[in-house]
């Protein structure tokens, strides 16, 4: 088992065991879902009807409900594509490249932040659909056979590589998405006793049983899931931003989009993870899976990408005026100082000034703090890809042409319509689907835990013997092993496990002979030792054991007579090796 | 074909590990664990082969390179090739930066799917398959070791049973299998 430095923050605090992890996940599945939940899903449909009443409107009438004009062709559509785009990449970024990395804290957010990533990126899917303005002809981007002379999609075309680049990262965070969540609704189908959950959760479960095959694959799988997808996080970002690189409009014709594109990514889209996750963590009471340490890393994140934008956005300024291009620096005094001046100025203060703030311990662990700032993060990259795109051409190489963009009402009522059926997506899942990935959680549980952290874990998760003796102390039969029997032909005898008592003289005089004999006076703190526990110690004290001196003597001989007088988990003392503990303890106390 | 089998439960992940180390060691061969997470290095103690569905994702890997550089090559270069900007295509090499992003994509893609499908199909884990773990638990916070009287022919079940209760077991069920 590997074992994490004790100075490192617990990821799951309290002492909790499996089983408390898998009520405290599956609980708000079970229950009645709160009053709130209904009134924020009912907000979000309202949005998101309106969203989709929008959508059909501009389909039945075309792309001149929205404020296009015949300079400022790509507006809002884009801009809210490239913004959902954006978002949906913290997601796979978490549960990808943080798994390549072995970052345990990304256990309690990863499910969440990819469920957040496939809503984001079905909402981006939806712009470029719809500004085809014939969606029923949206097939045409694929390379099928057709009547046209046999007309092929333009392969060198970035927008074209837009399509594959979005329907595979779509598609695989899918899958791995899914896969995790396999044993999770298999946890949930175990559970549940209504028949029609009951029923549901093991048609999306699809027969999942936990074995170890099924478990040696799973790791391999998601590992393998992993490394592909951590490249494709990269390039999908790469290619959105290749849409306007490859261009020659000044302002877009930029070899640093693809990193820039790719930080700006990151950081809206931990911003977004941010500011569901505080709220979803109160809501559920998930409190002590995210907790102050989860958003402290998750700032420092956003710190981190924050200032990759900072530096681009600078970098892009410089070079504008080191060119010698006078169209590419008029496009950048253009954007700080013409009329959209105000989107660059709320860009610069969200994007570059807000992140730094996060540099202070105190306020990237304050959660107020972060999820205000989550929010500003997010009102930043969205005015980031409208300062880039509306500002880069609506004024043009024709003064005469120049124009401005104005939003018609249908261009506001899909943005927002998609946020509402963003919500209503998240809403769902949060209601019906596991929030934290419970079969990675558990497994971190030893390592990570609270319990391991200060041994004070009364669980069996931790230690199994405290459990067990006071149960056995409170004279409880199920201590023993349950022995059951289906009908069978052949008659086997029923017999409990015997009971080892304490009152065992013989094997306790052979053990205290070759221990040797102490007095309570001498006693010393004998919890000090890794695996015994306050309930082990009065069992030993009770046996005559009282110092470290005896313990250190302890042989295999030893730890089976010992076993034999507790009676509980054999080969747990020779496993922990008391002795050699013990003896370390003694030498401690003779420095001191 | 009749077979005894034998399930053990556990409530530690570690005494599992413990436990199924003490039993192969005494010849025992453990069929199979049910666990509601992966446990780390059980694998070779009971024997479980490391999977092979890695070399399986290059494979699909490899197709989806292929399948998108013939689909390339004969969409842009043979069938119709296009003439951008007074630039035809007339060679898949001069112009293959151009089919770098959708020959990685489509890569990626096969790899991911192919090797999704293949782990869900040998898994036999599909959608209205019903669980077999034998007992409810095994996916919150028990474990569950398989012994089968068949695979165990050194053995007597009452033999395999002393034996597991020397490892910390706390349930123990037995069942026939026809």
């Amino acid at each position: 088992m590997h074992k994490e430095a004790a100075i490192r923050e617990p990821l799951i605090l309290g002492h909790k065991t499996y089983h408390e992890i898998t009520e405290d996940v599956c609980k708000p599945i079970e229950d009645k879902a709160p009053r709130t939940w209904y009134i924020l899903f009912a907000i979000a449909a309202i949005i998101g009807l309106y969203g989709v009443g929008c959508i059909l409107y501009l389909l039945g009438t075309g792309i001149g409900t929205w404020g296009l004009n015949k300079t400022v062709g790509w507006a809002w559509d884009i801009t809210n594509f490239v913004w959902w785009v954006g978002i949906g990449h913290a997601g796979t970024l978490i549960s990808a490249v943080l798994l390549l990395f072995r970052q345990k804290w990304r256990m309690a957010i990863n499910r969440s932040a990819e469920a957040m990533t496939i809503f984001a990126v079905f909402m981006a899917g939806l712009f470029p659909l719809i500004h085809m303005g014939r969606i029923w002809v949206a097939y045409w981007v694929l390379p099928l056979p057709n009547q046209f002379g046999s007309l092929w999609p333009n392969f060198n075309s970035p927008l074209l590589w837009d399509v594959f680049a979005i329907s595979t990262y779509l598609s695989v965070s899918l899958v791995f998405w899914y896969i995790g969540l396999l044993p999770d609704f298999a946890t949930i189908r175990d559970r549940v006793k209504k028949p029609i959950p009951k029923r549901m959760y093991s048609l999306l479960s699809f027969g999942w049983t936990g074995r170890a095959k099924h478990w040696n694959r799973f790791e391999l799988v998601s590992l393998v899931l992993a490394g592909l997808a951590t490249p494709l996080v990269f390039s999908v970002h790469s290619i959105v931003s290749f849409d306007f690189a490859t261009s020659v409009i000044p302002g877009w014709h930029t070899t640093i989009f693809p990193p820039y594109f790719v930080a700006g990514a990151v950081f809206s889209g931990f911003a977004m993870v941010q500011t569901l996750l505080l709220v979803m963590r109160k809501a559920m009471k998930l409190e002590a899976y995210i907790h102050t340490k989860h958003v402290e890393y998750m700032n420092i994140v956003i710190m981190v990408t924050g200032s990759i934008v900072g530096v681009a956005y600078l970098t892009e300024l410089f070079v504008s005026w080191y060119s010698g291009v006078e169209y590419e620096a008029y496009a950048f005094i253009n954007r700080a100082t013409g009329p959209y001046w105000w989107a660059y100025w709320s860009m610069m203060t969200c994007n570059v000034v807000s992140p730094q703030l996060m540099w202070f311990r105190k306020l990237r662990r304050s959660l107020l703090f972060t999820f205000i700032i989550s929010i500003v993060v997010n009102i930043g990259m969205w005015f980031e890809r409208f300062v880039i795109i509306v500002t880069s051409v609506h004024r043009d190489y024709l003064p005469s042409s120049w124009s401005m963009f104005y939003p018609t009402h249908i261009d506001i009522g899909v943005f927002v319509g998609t946020i509402g059926l963003f919500f209503v997506f998240f809403l769902l899942f949060a209601r019906f689907f596991p929030v934290l990935a419970l079969n990675e959680i558990k497994s971190i549980l030893r390592s990570s835990g609270e319990s391991f952290k200060d041994d004070k874990a009364h669980s069996p998760a931790y230690s199994l013997e405290e459990q067990h003796l006071a149960v056995t102390a409170g004279g409880n039969a199920h201590a023993e092993p349950k022995v059951s029997k289906e009908e069978t032909k052949q008659e086997t005898k029923t017999e409990a496990v015997e009971t080892p008592t304490s009152e065992n003289l013989e094997a306790k005089t052979k053990l205290l002979e070759a221990i040797g004999e102490a007095s309570a006076d001498e006693k010393d703190d004998l919890k000090k030792i890794n695996g015994l526990g306050p309930v082990m110690e009065t069992k030993l004290n009770e046996i005559g054991v009282f110092t470290y001196a005896q313990l250190a003597k302890m042989t295999t001989a030893e730890y089976a007579l010992l076993d034999e007088l507790t009676g509980t988990m054999p080969g747990r003392a020779e496993k922990d090796d008391w002795a050699g503990q013990a003896k370390e303890l003694m030498n401690n106390n003779d420095n001191n | 074909m009749a077979d005894t089998v034998i399930y053990a439960m556990y409530d530690d992940d570690e005494v599992l590990k413990a436990g199924a180390k003490k039993l192969v060691a005494n010849g025992v061969k453990v069929t199979d664990v049910f666990s509601p997470f992966p446990i780390h290095g059980l694998d070779p103690i009971i024997g479980v082969k490391e999977t092979r569905l890695g070399i399986m994702a290059f494979l699909y890997g490899l197709t989806g390179l292929m399948l998108a550089t013939i689909g390339m090559n004969y969409f842009m270069v043979q069938d119709w090739p296009m003439n951008i900007g007074g630039k035809p295509s007339f060679s898949y090499l001069e112009n293959f930066l151009a089919f770098v992003p959708i020959s990685f994509e489509f890569t990626v893609l096969c790899a991911a799917h192919g090797m999704a499908i293949t782990y869900l199909l040998r898994n036999k884990t599909i959608p209205g398959m019903p669980a077999e773990n034998p007992d409810p638990r095994t996916t919150d916070d028990k474990f569950v070791m398989e012994l089968r009287l068949s695979e165990n022919g050194n053995f007597k079940a009452t033999d395999l049973e002393s034996m597991l209760k020397e490892t910390g077991i706390v349930e123990l069920d037995q069942k026939e299998i026809k």
